[in-house]
C-alpha cells in the first residue's frame, strides 16, 4: 500500500490543493481526526476550523475551512468547503469587521430560518478570529 | 441614383459601426477566456460532490425516509422553473433560445395539466418572458455577476430555493440554461434540481469501485439534509458559470459575423461611389467636349 494519501481541498471556485500526503487532520464535526493510508471510509461533515497537513511528523501547511464536507477512503481524502484558505492569508482585521457584521445580522434576523443562516455565519467567522490571532 | 456625399456619410457610418462591433469581438474573447478558466476551476467541486452525493445516495439505497429534496414532496404538480439568461443583449440568438426552451417547455407542462412557475435570474430572459408569462413569474434576480458569477450569489438562490420548496410553493424544480459546448455552439440544457436525480452512471459505479460501504458521522439523514440545499447551490453555480461562457461565446461570435457584414456592406458601398464618381466625371468630360464643339 502508499504510505501517502491523495488529499484534496476544494473549493466552489477552484481547487486549492491537491497532492499527496502522509497525514491531513480534518476538523469533523464530531472531533478533529487525522487521516492516514488505509484509512477506513467516511463521510463526514466539517466544522469551521484548520486543516493541518503534516509530513515528518510535523505540520507543513495549515489551511482554514469555512466547514464543509469529508470523503475519505483508503488512497484518498476529499474536502469540499466553500470557503478555505491558508491560514498565513487571513486579515485578522477583516475577520473581526466580517464577525461583527454577522453578529448584528443575526440580532436583526427575524425568522428561524434566517436565524440558523446566520449562527453558521457567526460560527465561520469567529473561528476564522480565532485562527487568526493563534 | 445616391448622391456622392450621401454615399460617402453612408460608408462612414459603417465603418464606425464596424470598429464598435469588431471592439465588442475582442472584449467579448478575452471575457470569453476568463469565463472559461472560472468554469473549469468550478468543475472539481461540483464532481465531488456529485460523487459524494451518489455515495449517499446509494447508502440510502431508495428508503423513503430520506430527506424530501431527495425524495421529492410525493406530488408532481407545480413545477418551478429557474430560467438564466444574460443581462445584456447583442449576443446572437443566445437569449431568444433559452427564452423559446423555456416556452416550450411551459406550454408542454401546462398541457399535461401542470402548474407552472417561473423564476428568471437575468435581465433579458425577464423581458422576453414577462408579456406571455407576467401572472407565472414568482422572483426575479438580475445583475449577477458582472465580473463573472460569485459562489455566494448562486448559493444565494439556492437557499431562496430550499425556502420556496420547504414552503411547499412547487413539488419539481428544474433550471434551463445554455451549457457551453464550444464558441459557435451553444446548448439549451434543462436539469432537474428537485428532486435530485442521482446519475444512474454515478450510482452503477459505486460498487464496483470494490470500496465497500462508507460510514458516515453523523448518520447520512443528517448529512443529506444539509448537503442537499447545498448542492442546489453548486449546480446553480455551475449553471451560472456555463451560462456565463456561453454569453460571451455567443456575443464574439455574434460580433464576428457583424464585423464581417459591415466589411461586405463597405466594399459594396465603396464599389458604387466609385462607379457614380466615375459616371459623373465622364457626364463633367462629355458636357465640356459637347460644349467645345458647339462653338
Amino acid at each position: 500500500m502508499a504510505d501517502t494519501v491523495q488529499f484534496e481541498l476544494v473549493a466552489p471556485e477552484k481547487l486549492i490543493f491537491s497532492d499527496d500526503v502522509e497525514l491531513v487532520v480534518v476538523p469533523g464535526s464530531e472531533g478533529d481526526f487525522g487521516v492516514l493510508p488505509g484509512h477506513a471510509n467516511l463521510i463526514s461533515t466539517v466544522r469551521p476550523g484548520i486543516i493541518e497537513i503534516h509530513e515528518n511528523g510535523q505540520a507543513k501547511e495549515r489551511y482554514f475551512v469555512a466547514g464543509g464536507y469529508a470523503e475519505v477512503t483508503a488512497e484518498r481524502c476529499t474536502v469540499l468547503s466553500t470557503e478555505a484558505m491558508p491560514v498565513d492569508a487571513i486579515d485578522r482585521g477583516a475577520a473581526e469587521k466580517r464577525l461583527e457584521a454577522a453578529e448584528l445580522d443575526l440580532r436583526d434576523a427575524d425568522d428561524d430560518a434566517a436565524r440558523s443562516r446566520f449562527e453558521d455565519a457567526v460560527g465561520v467567522a469567529r473561528a476564522m478570529v480565532e485562527t487568526a490571532g493563534a | 441614383m445616391a448622391t456622392l456625399k450621401s454615399l460617402r456619410l453612408r460608408i462612414n457610418s459603417v465603418k464606425q459601426t464596424q470598429k464598435i462591433t469588431s471592439a465588442m469581438k475582442l472584449v467579448a474573447a478575452s471575457k470569453l477566456k476568463r469565463a472559461q478558466n472560472a468554469a473549469e476551476a468550478a468543475r472539481p467541486y461540483a464532481e465531488r460532490m456529485e460523487r459524494m452525493l451518489g455515495s449517499l445516495a446509494g447508502a440510502m439505497g431508495g428508503r423513503d425516509d430520506g430527506p424530501r429534496m431527495l425524495s421529492g414532496s410525493g406530488a408532481d404538480q407545480t413545477h418551478l422553473i429557474v430560467v438564466c439568461t444574460a443581462d445584456r443583449g447583442l449576443c446572437g440568438g443566445f437569449n431568444s433560445s433559452i427564452v423559446k426552451g423555456a416556452r416550450a417547455k411551459v406550454a408542454e407542462l401546462r398541457s399535461a395539466g401542470k402548474t407552472v412557475k417561473i423564476y428568471t435570474v437575468g435581465r433579458k430572459g425577464r423581458e422576453q418572458l414577462l408579456r406571455e408569462f407576467s401572472d407565472l413569474m414568482i422572483e426575479h434576480k438580475q445583475d449577477i455577476g458582472r465580473r463573472g458569477p460569485e459562489f455566494f450569489e448562486a448559493a444565494g438562490i439556492g437557499e431562496e430555493l430550499t425556502a420556496l420548496f420547504a414552503d411547499e410553493q412547487f413539488d419539481v424544480c428544474s433550471i434551463i440554461y445554455n451549457r457551453f459546448e464550444s464558441v459557435m455552439s451553444q446548448i439549451v440544457t434543462y436539469q432537474q434540481l428537485i428532486p435530485f436525480a442521482v446519475d444512474a452512471d454515478d450510482a452503477a459505479t459505486e460498487p464496483e469501485a470494490g470500496e465497500g460501504a462508507y460510514d458516515f458521522e453523523p448518520d447520512e439523514t443528517e448529512i443529506l439534509e444539509d448537503i442537499l440545499p447545498r448542492n442546489l447551490g453548486v449546480q446553480v453555480f455551475r449553471a451560472l458559470l456555463e451560462n456565463a461562457a456561453s454569453e460571451q461565446g455567443a456575443r464574439m461570435s455574434a460580433m464576428d459575423s457583424a464585423s464581417r457584414n459591415a466589411g461586405d456592406m463597405i466594399d459594396n458601398l465603396t464599389l458604387e461611389y466609385n462607379r457614380s464618381r466615375q459616371a459623373q466625371i465622364t457626364k463633367e468630360l462629355i458636357e465640356i467636349v459637347s460644349g467645345a464643339e458647339a462653338l
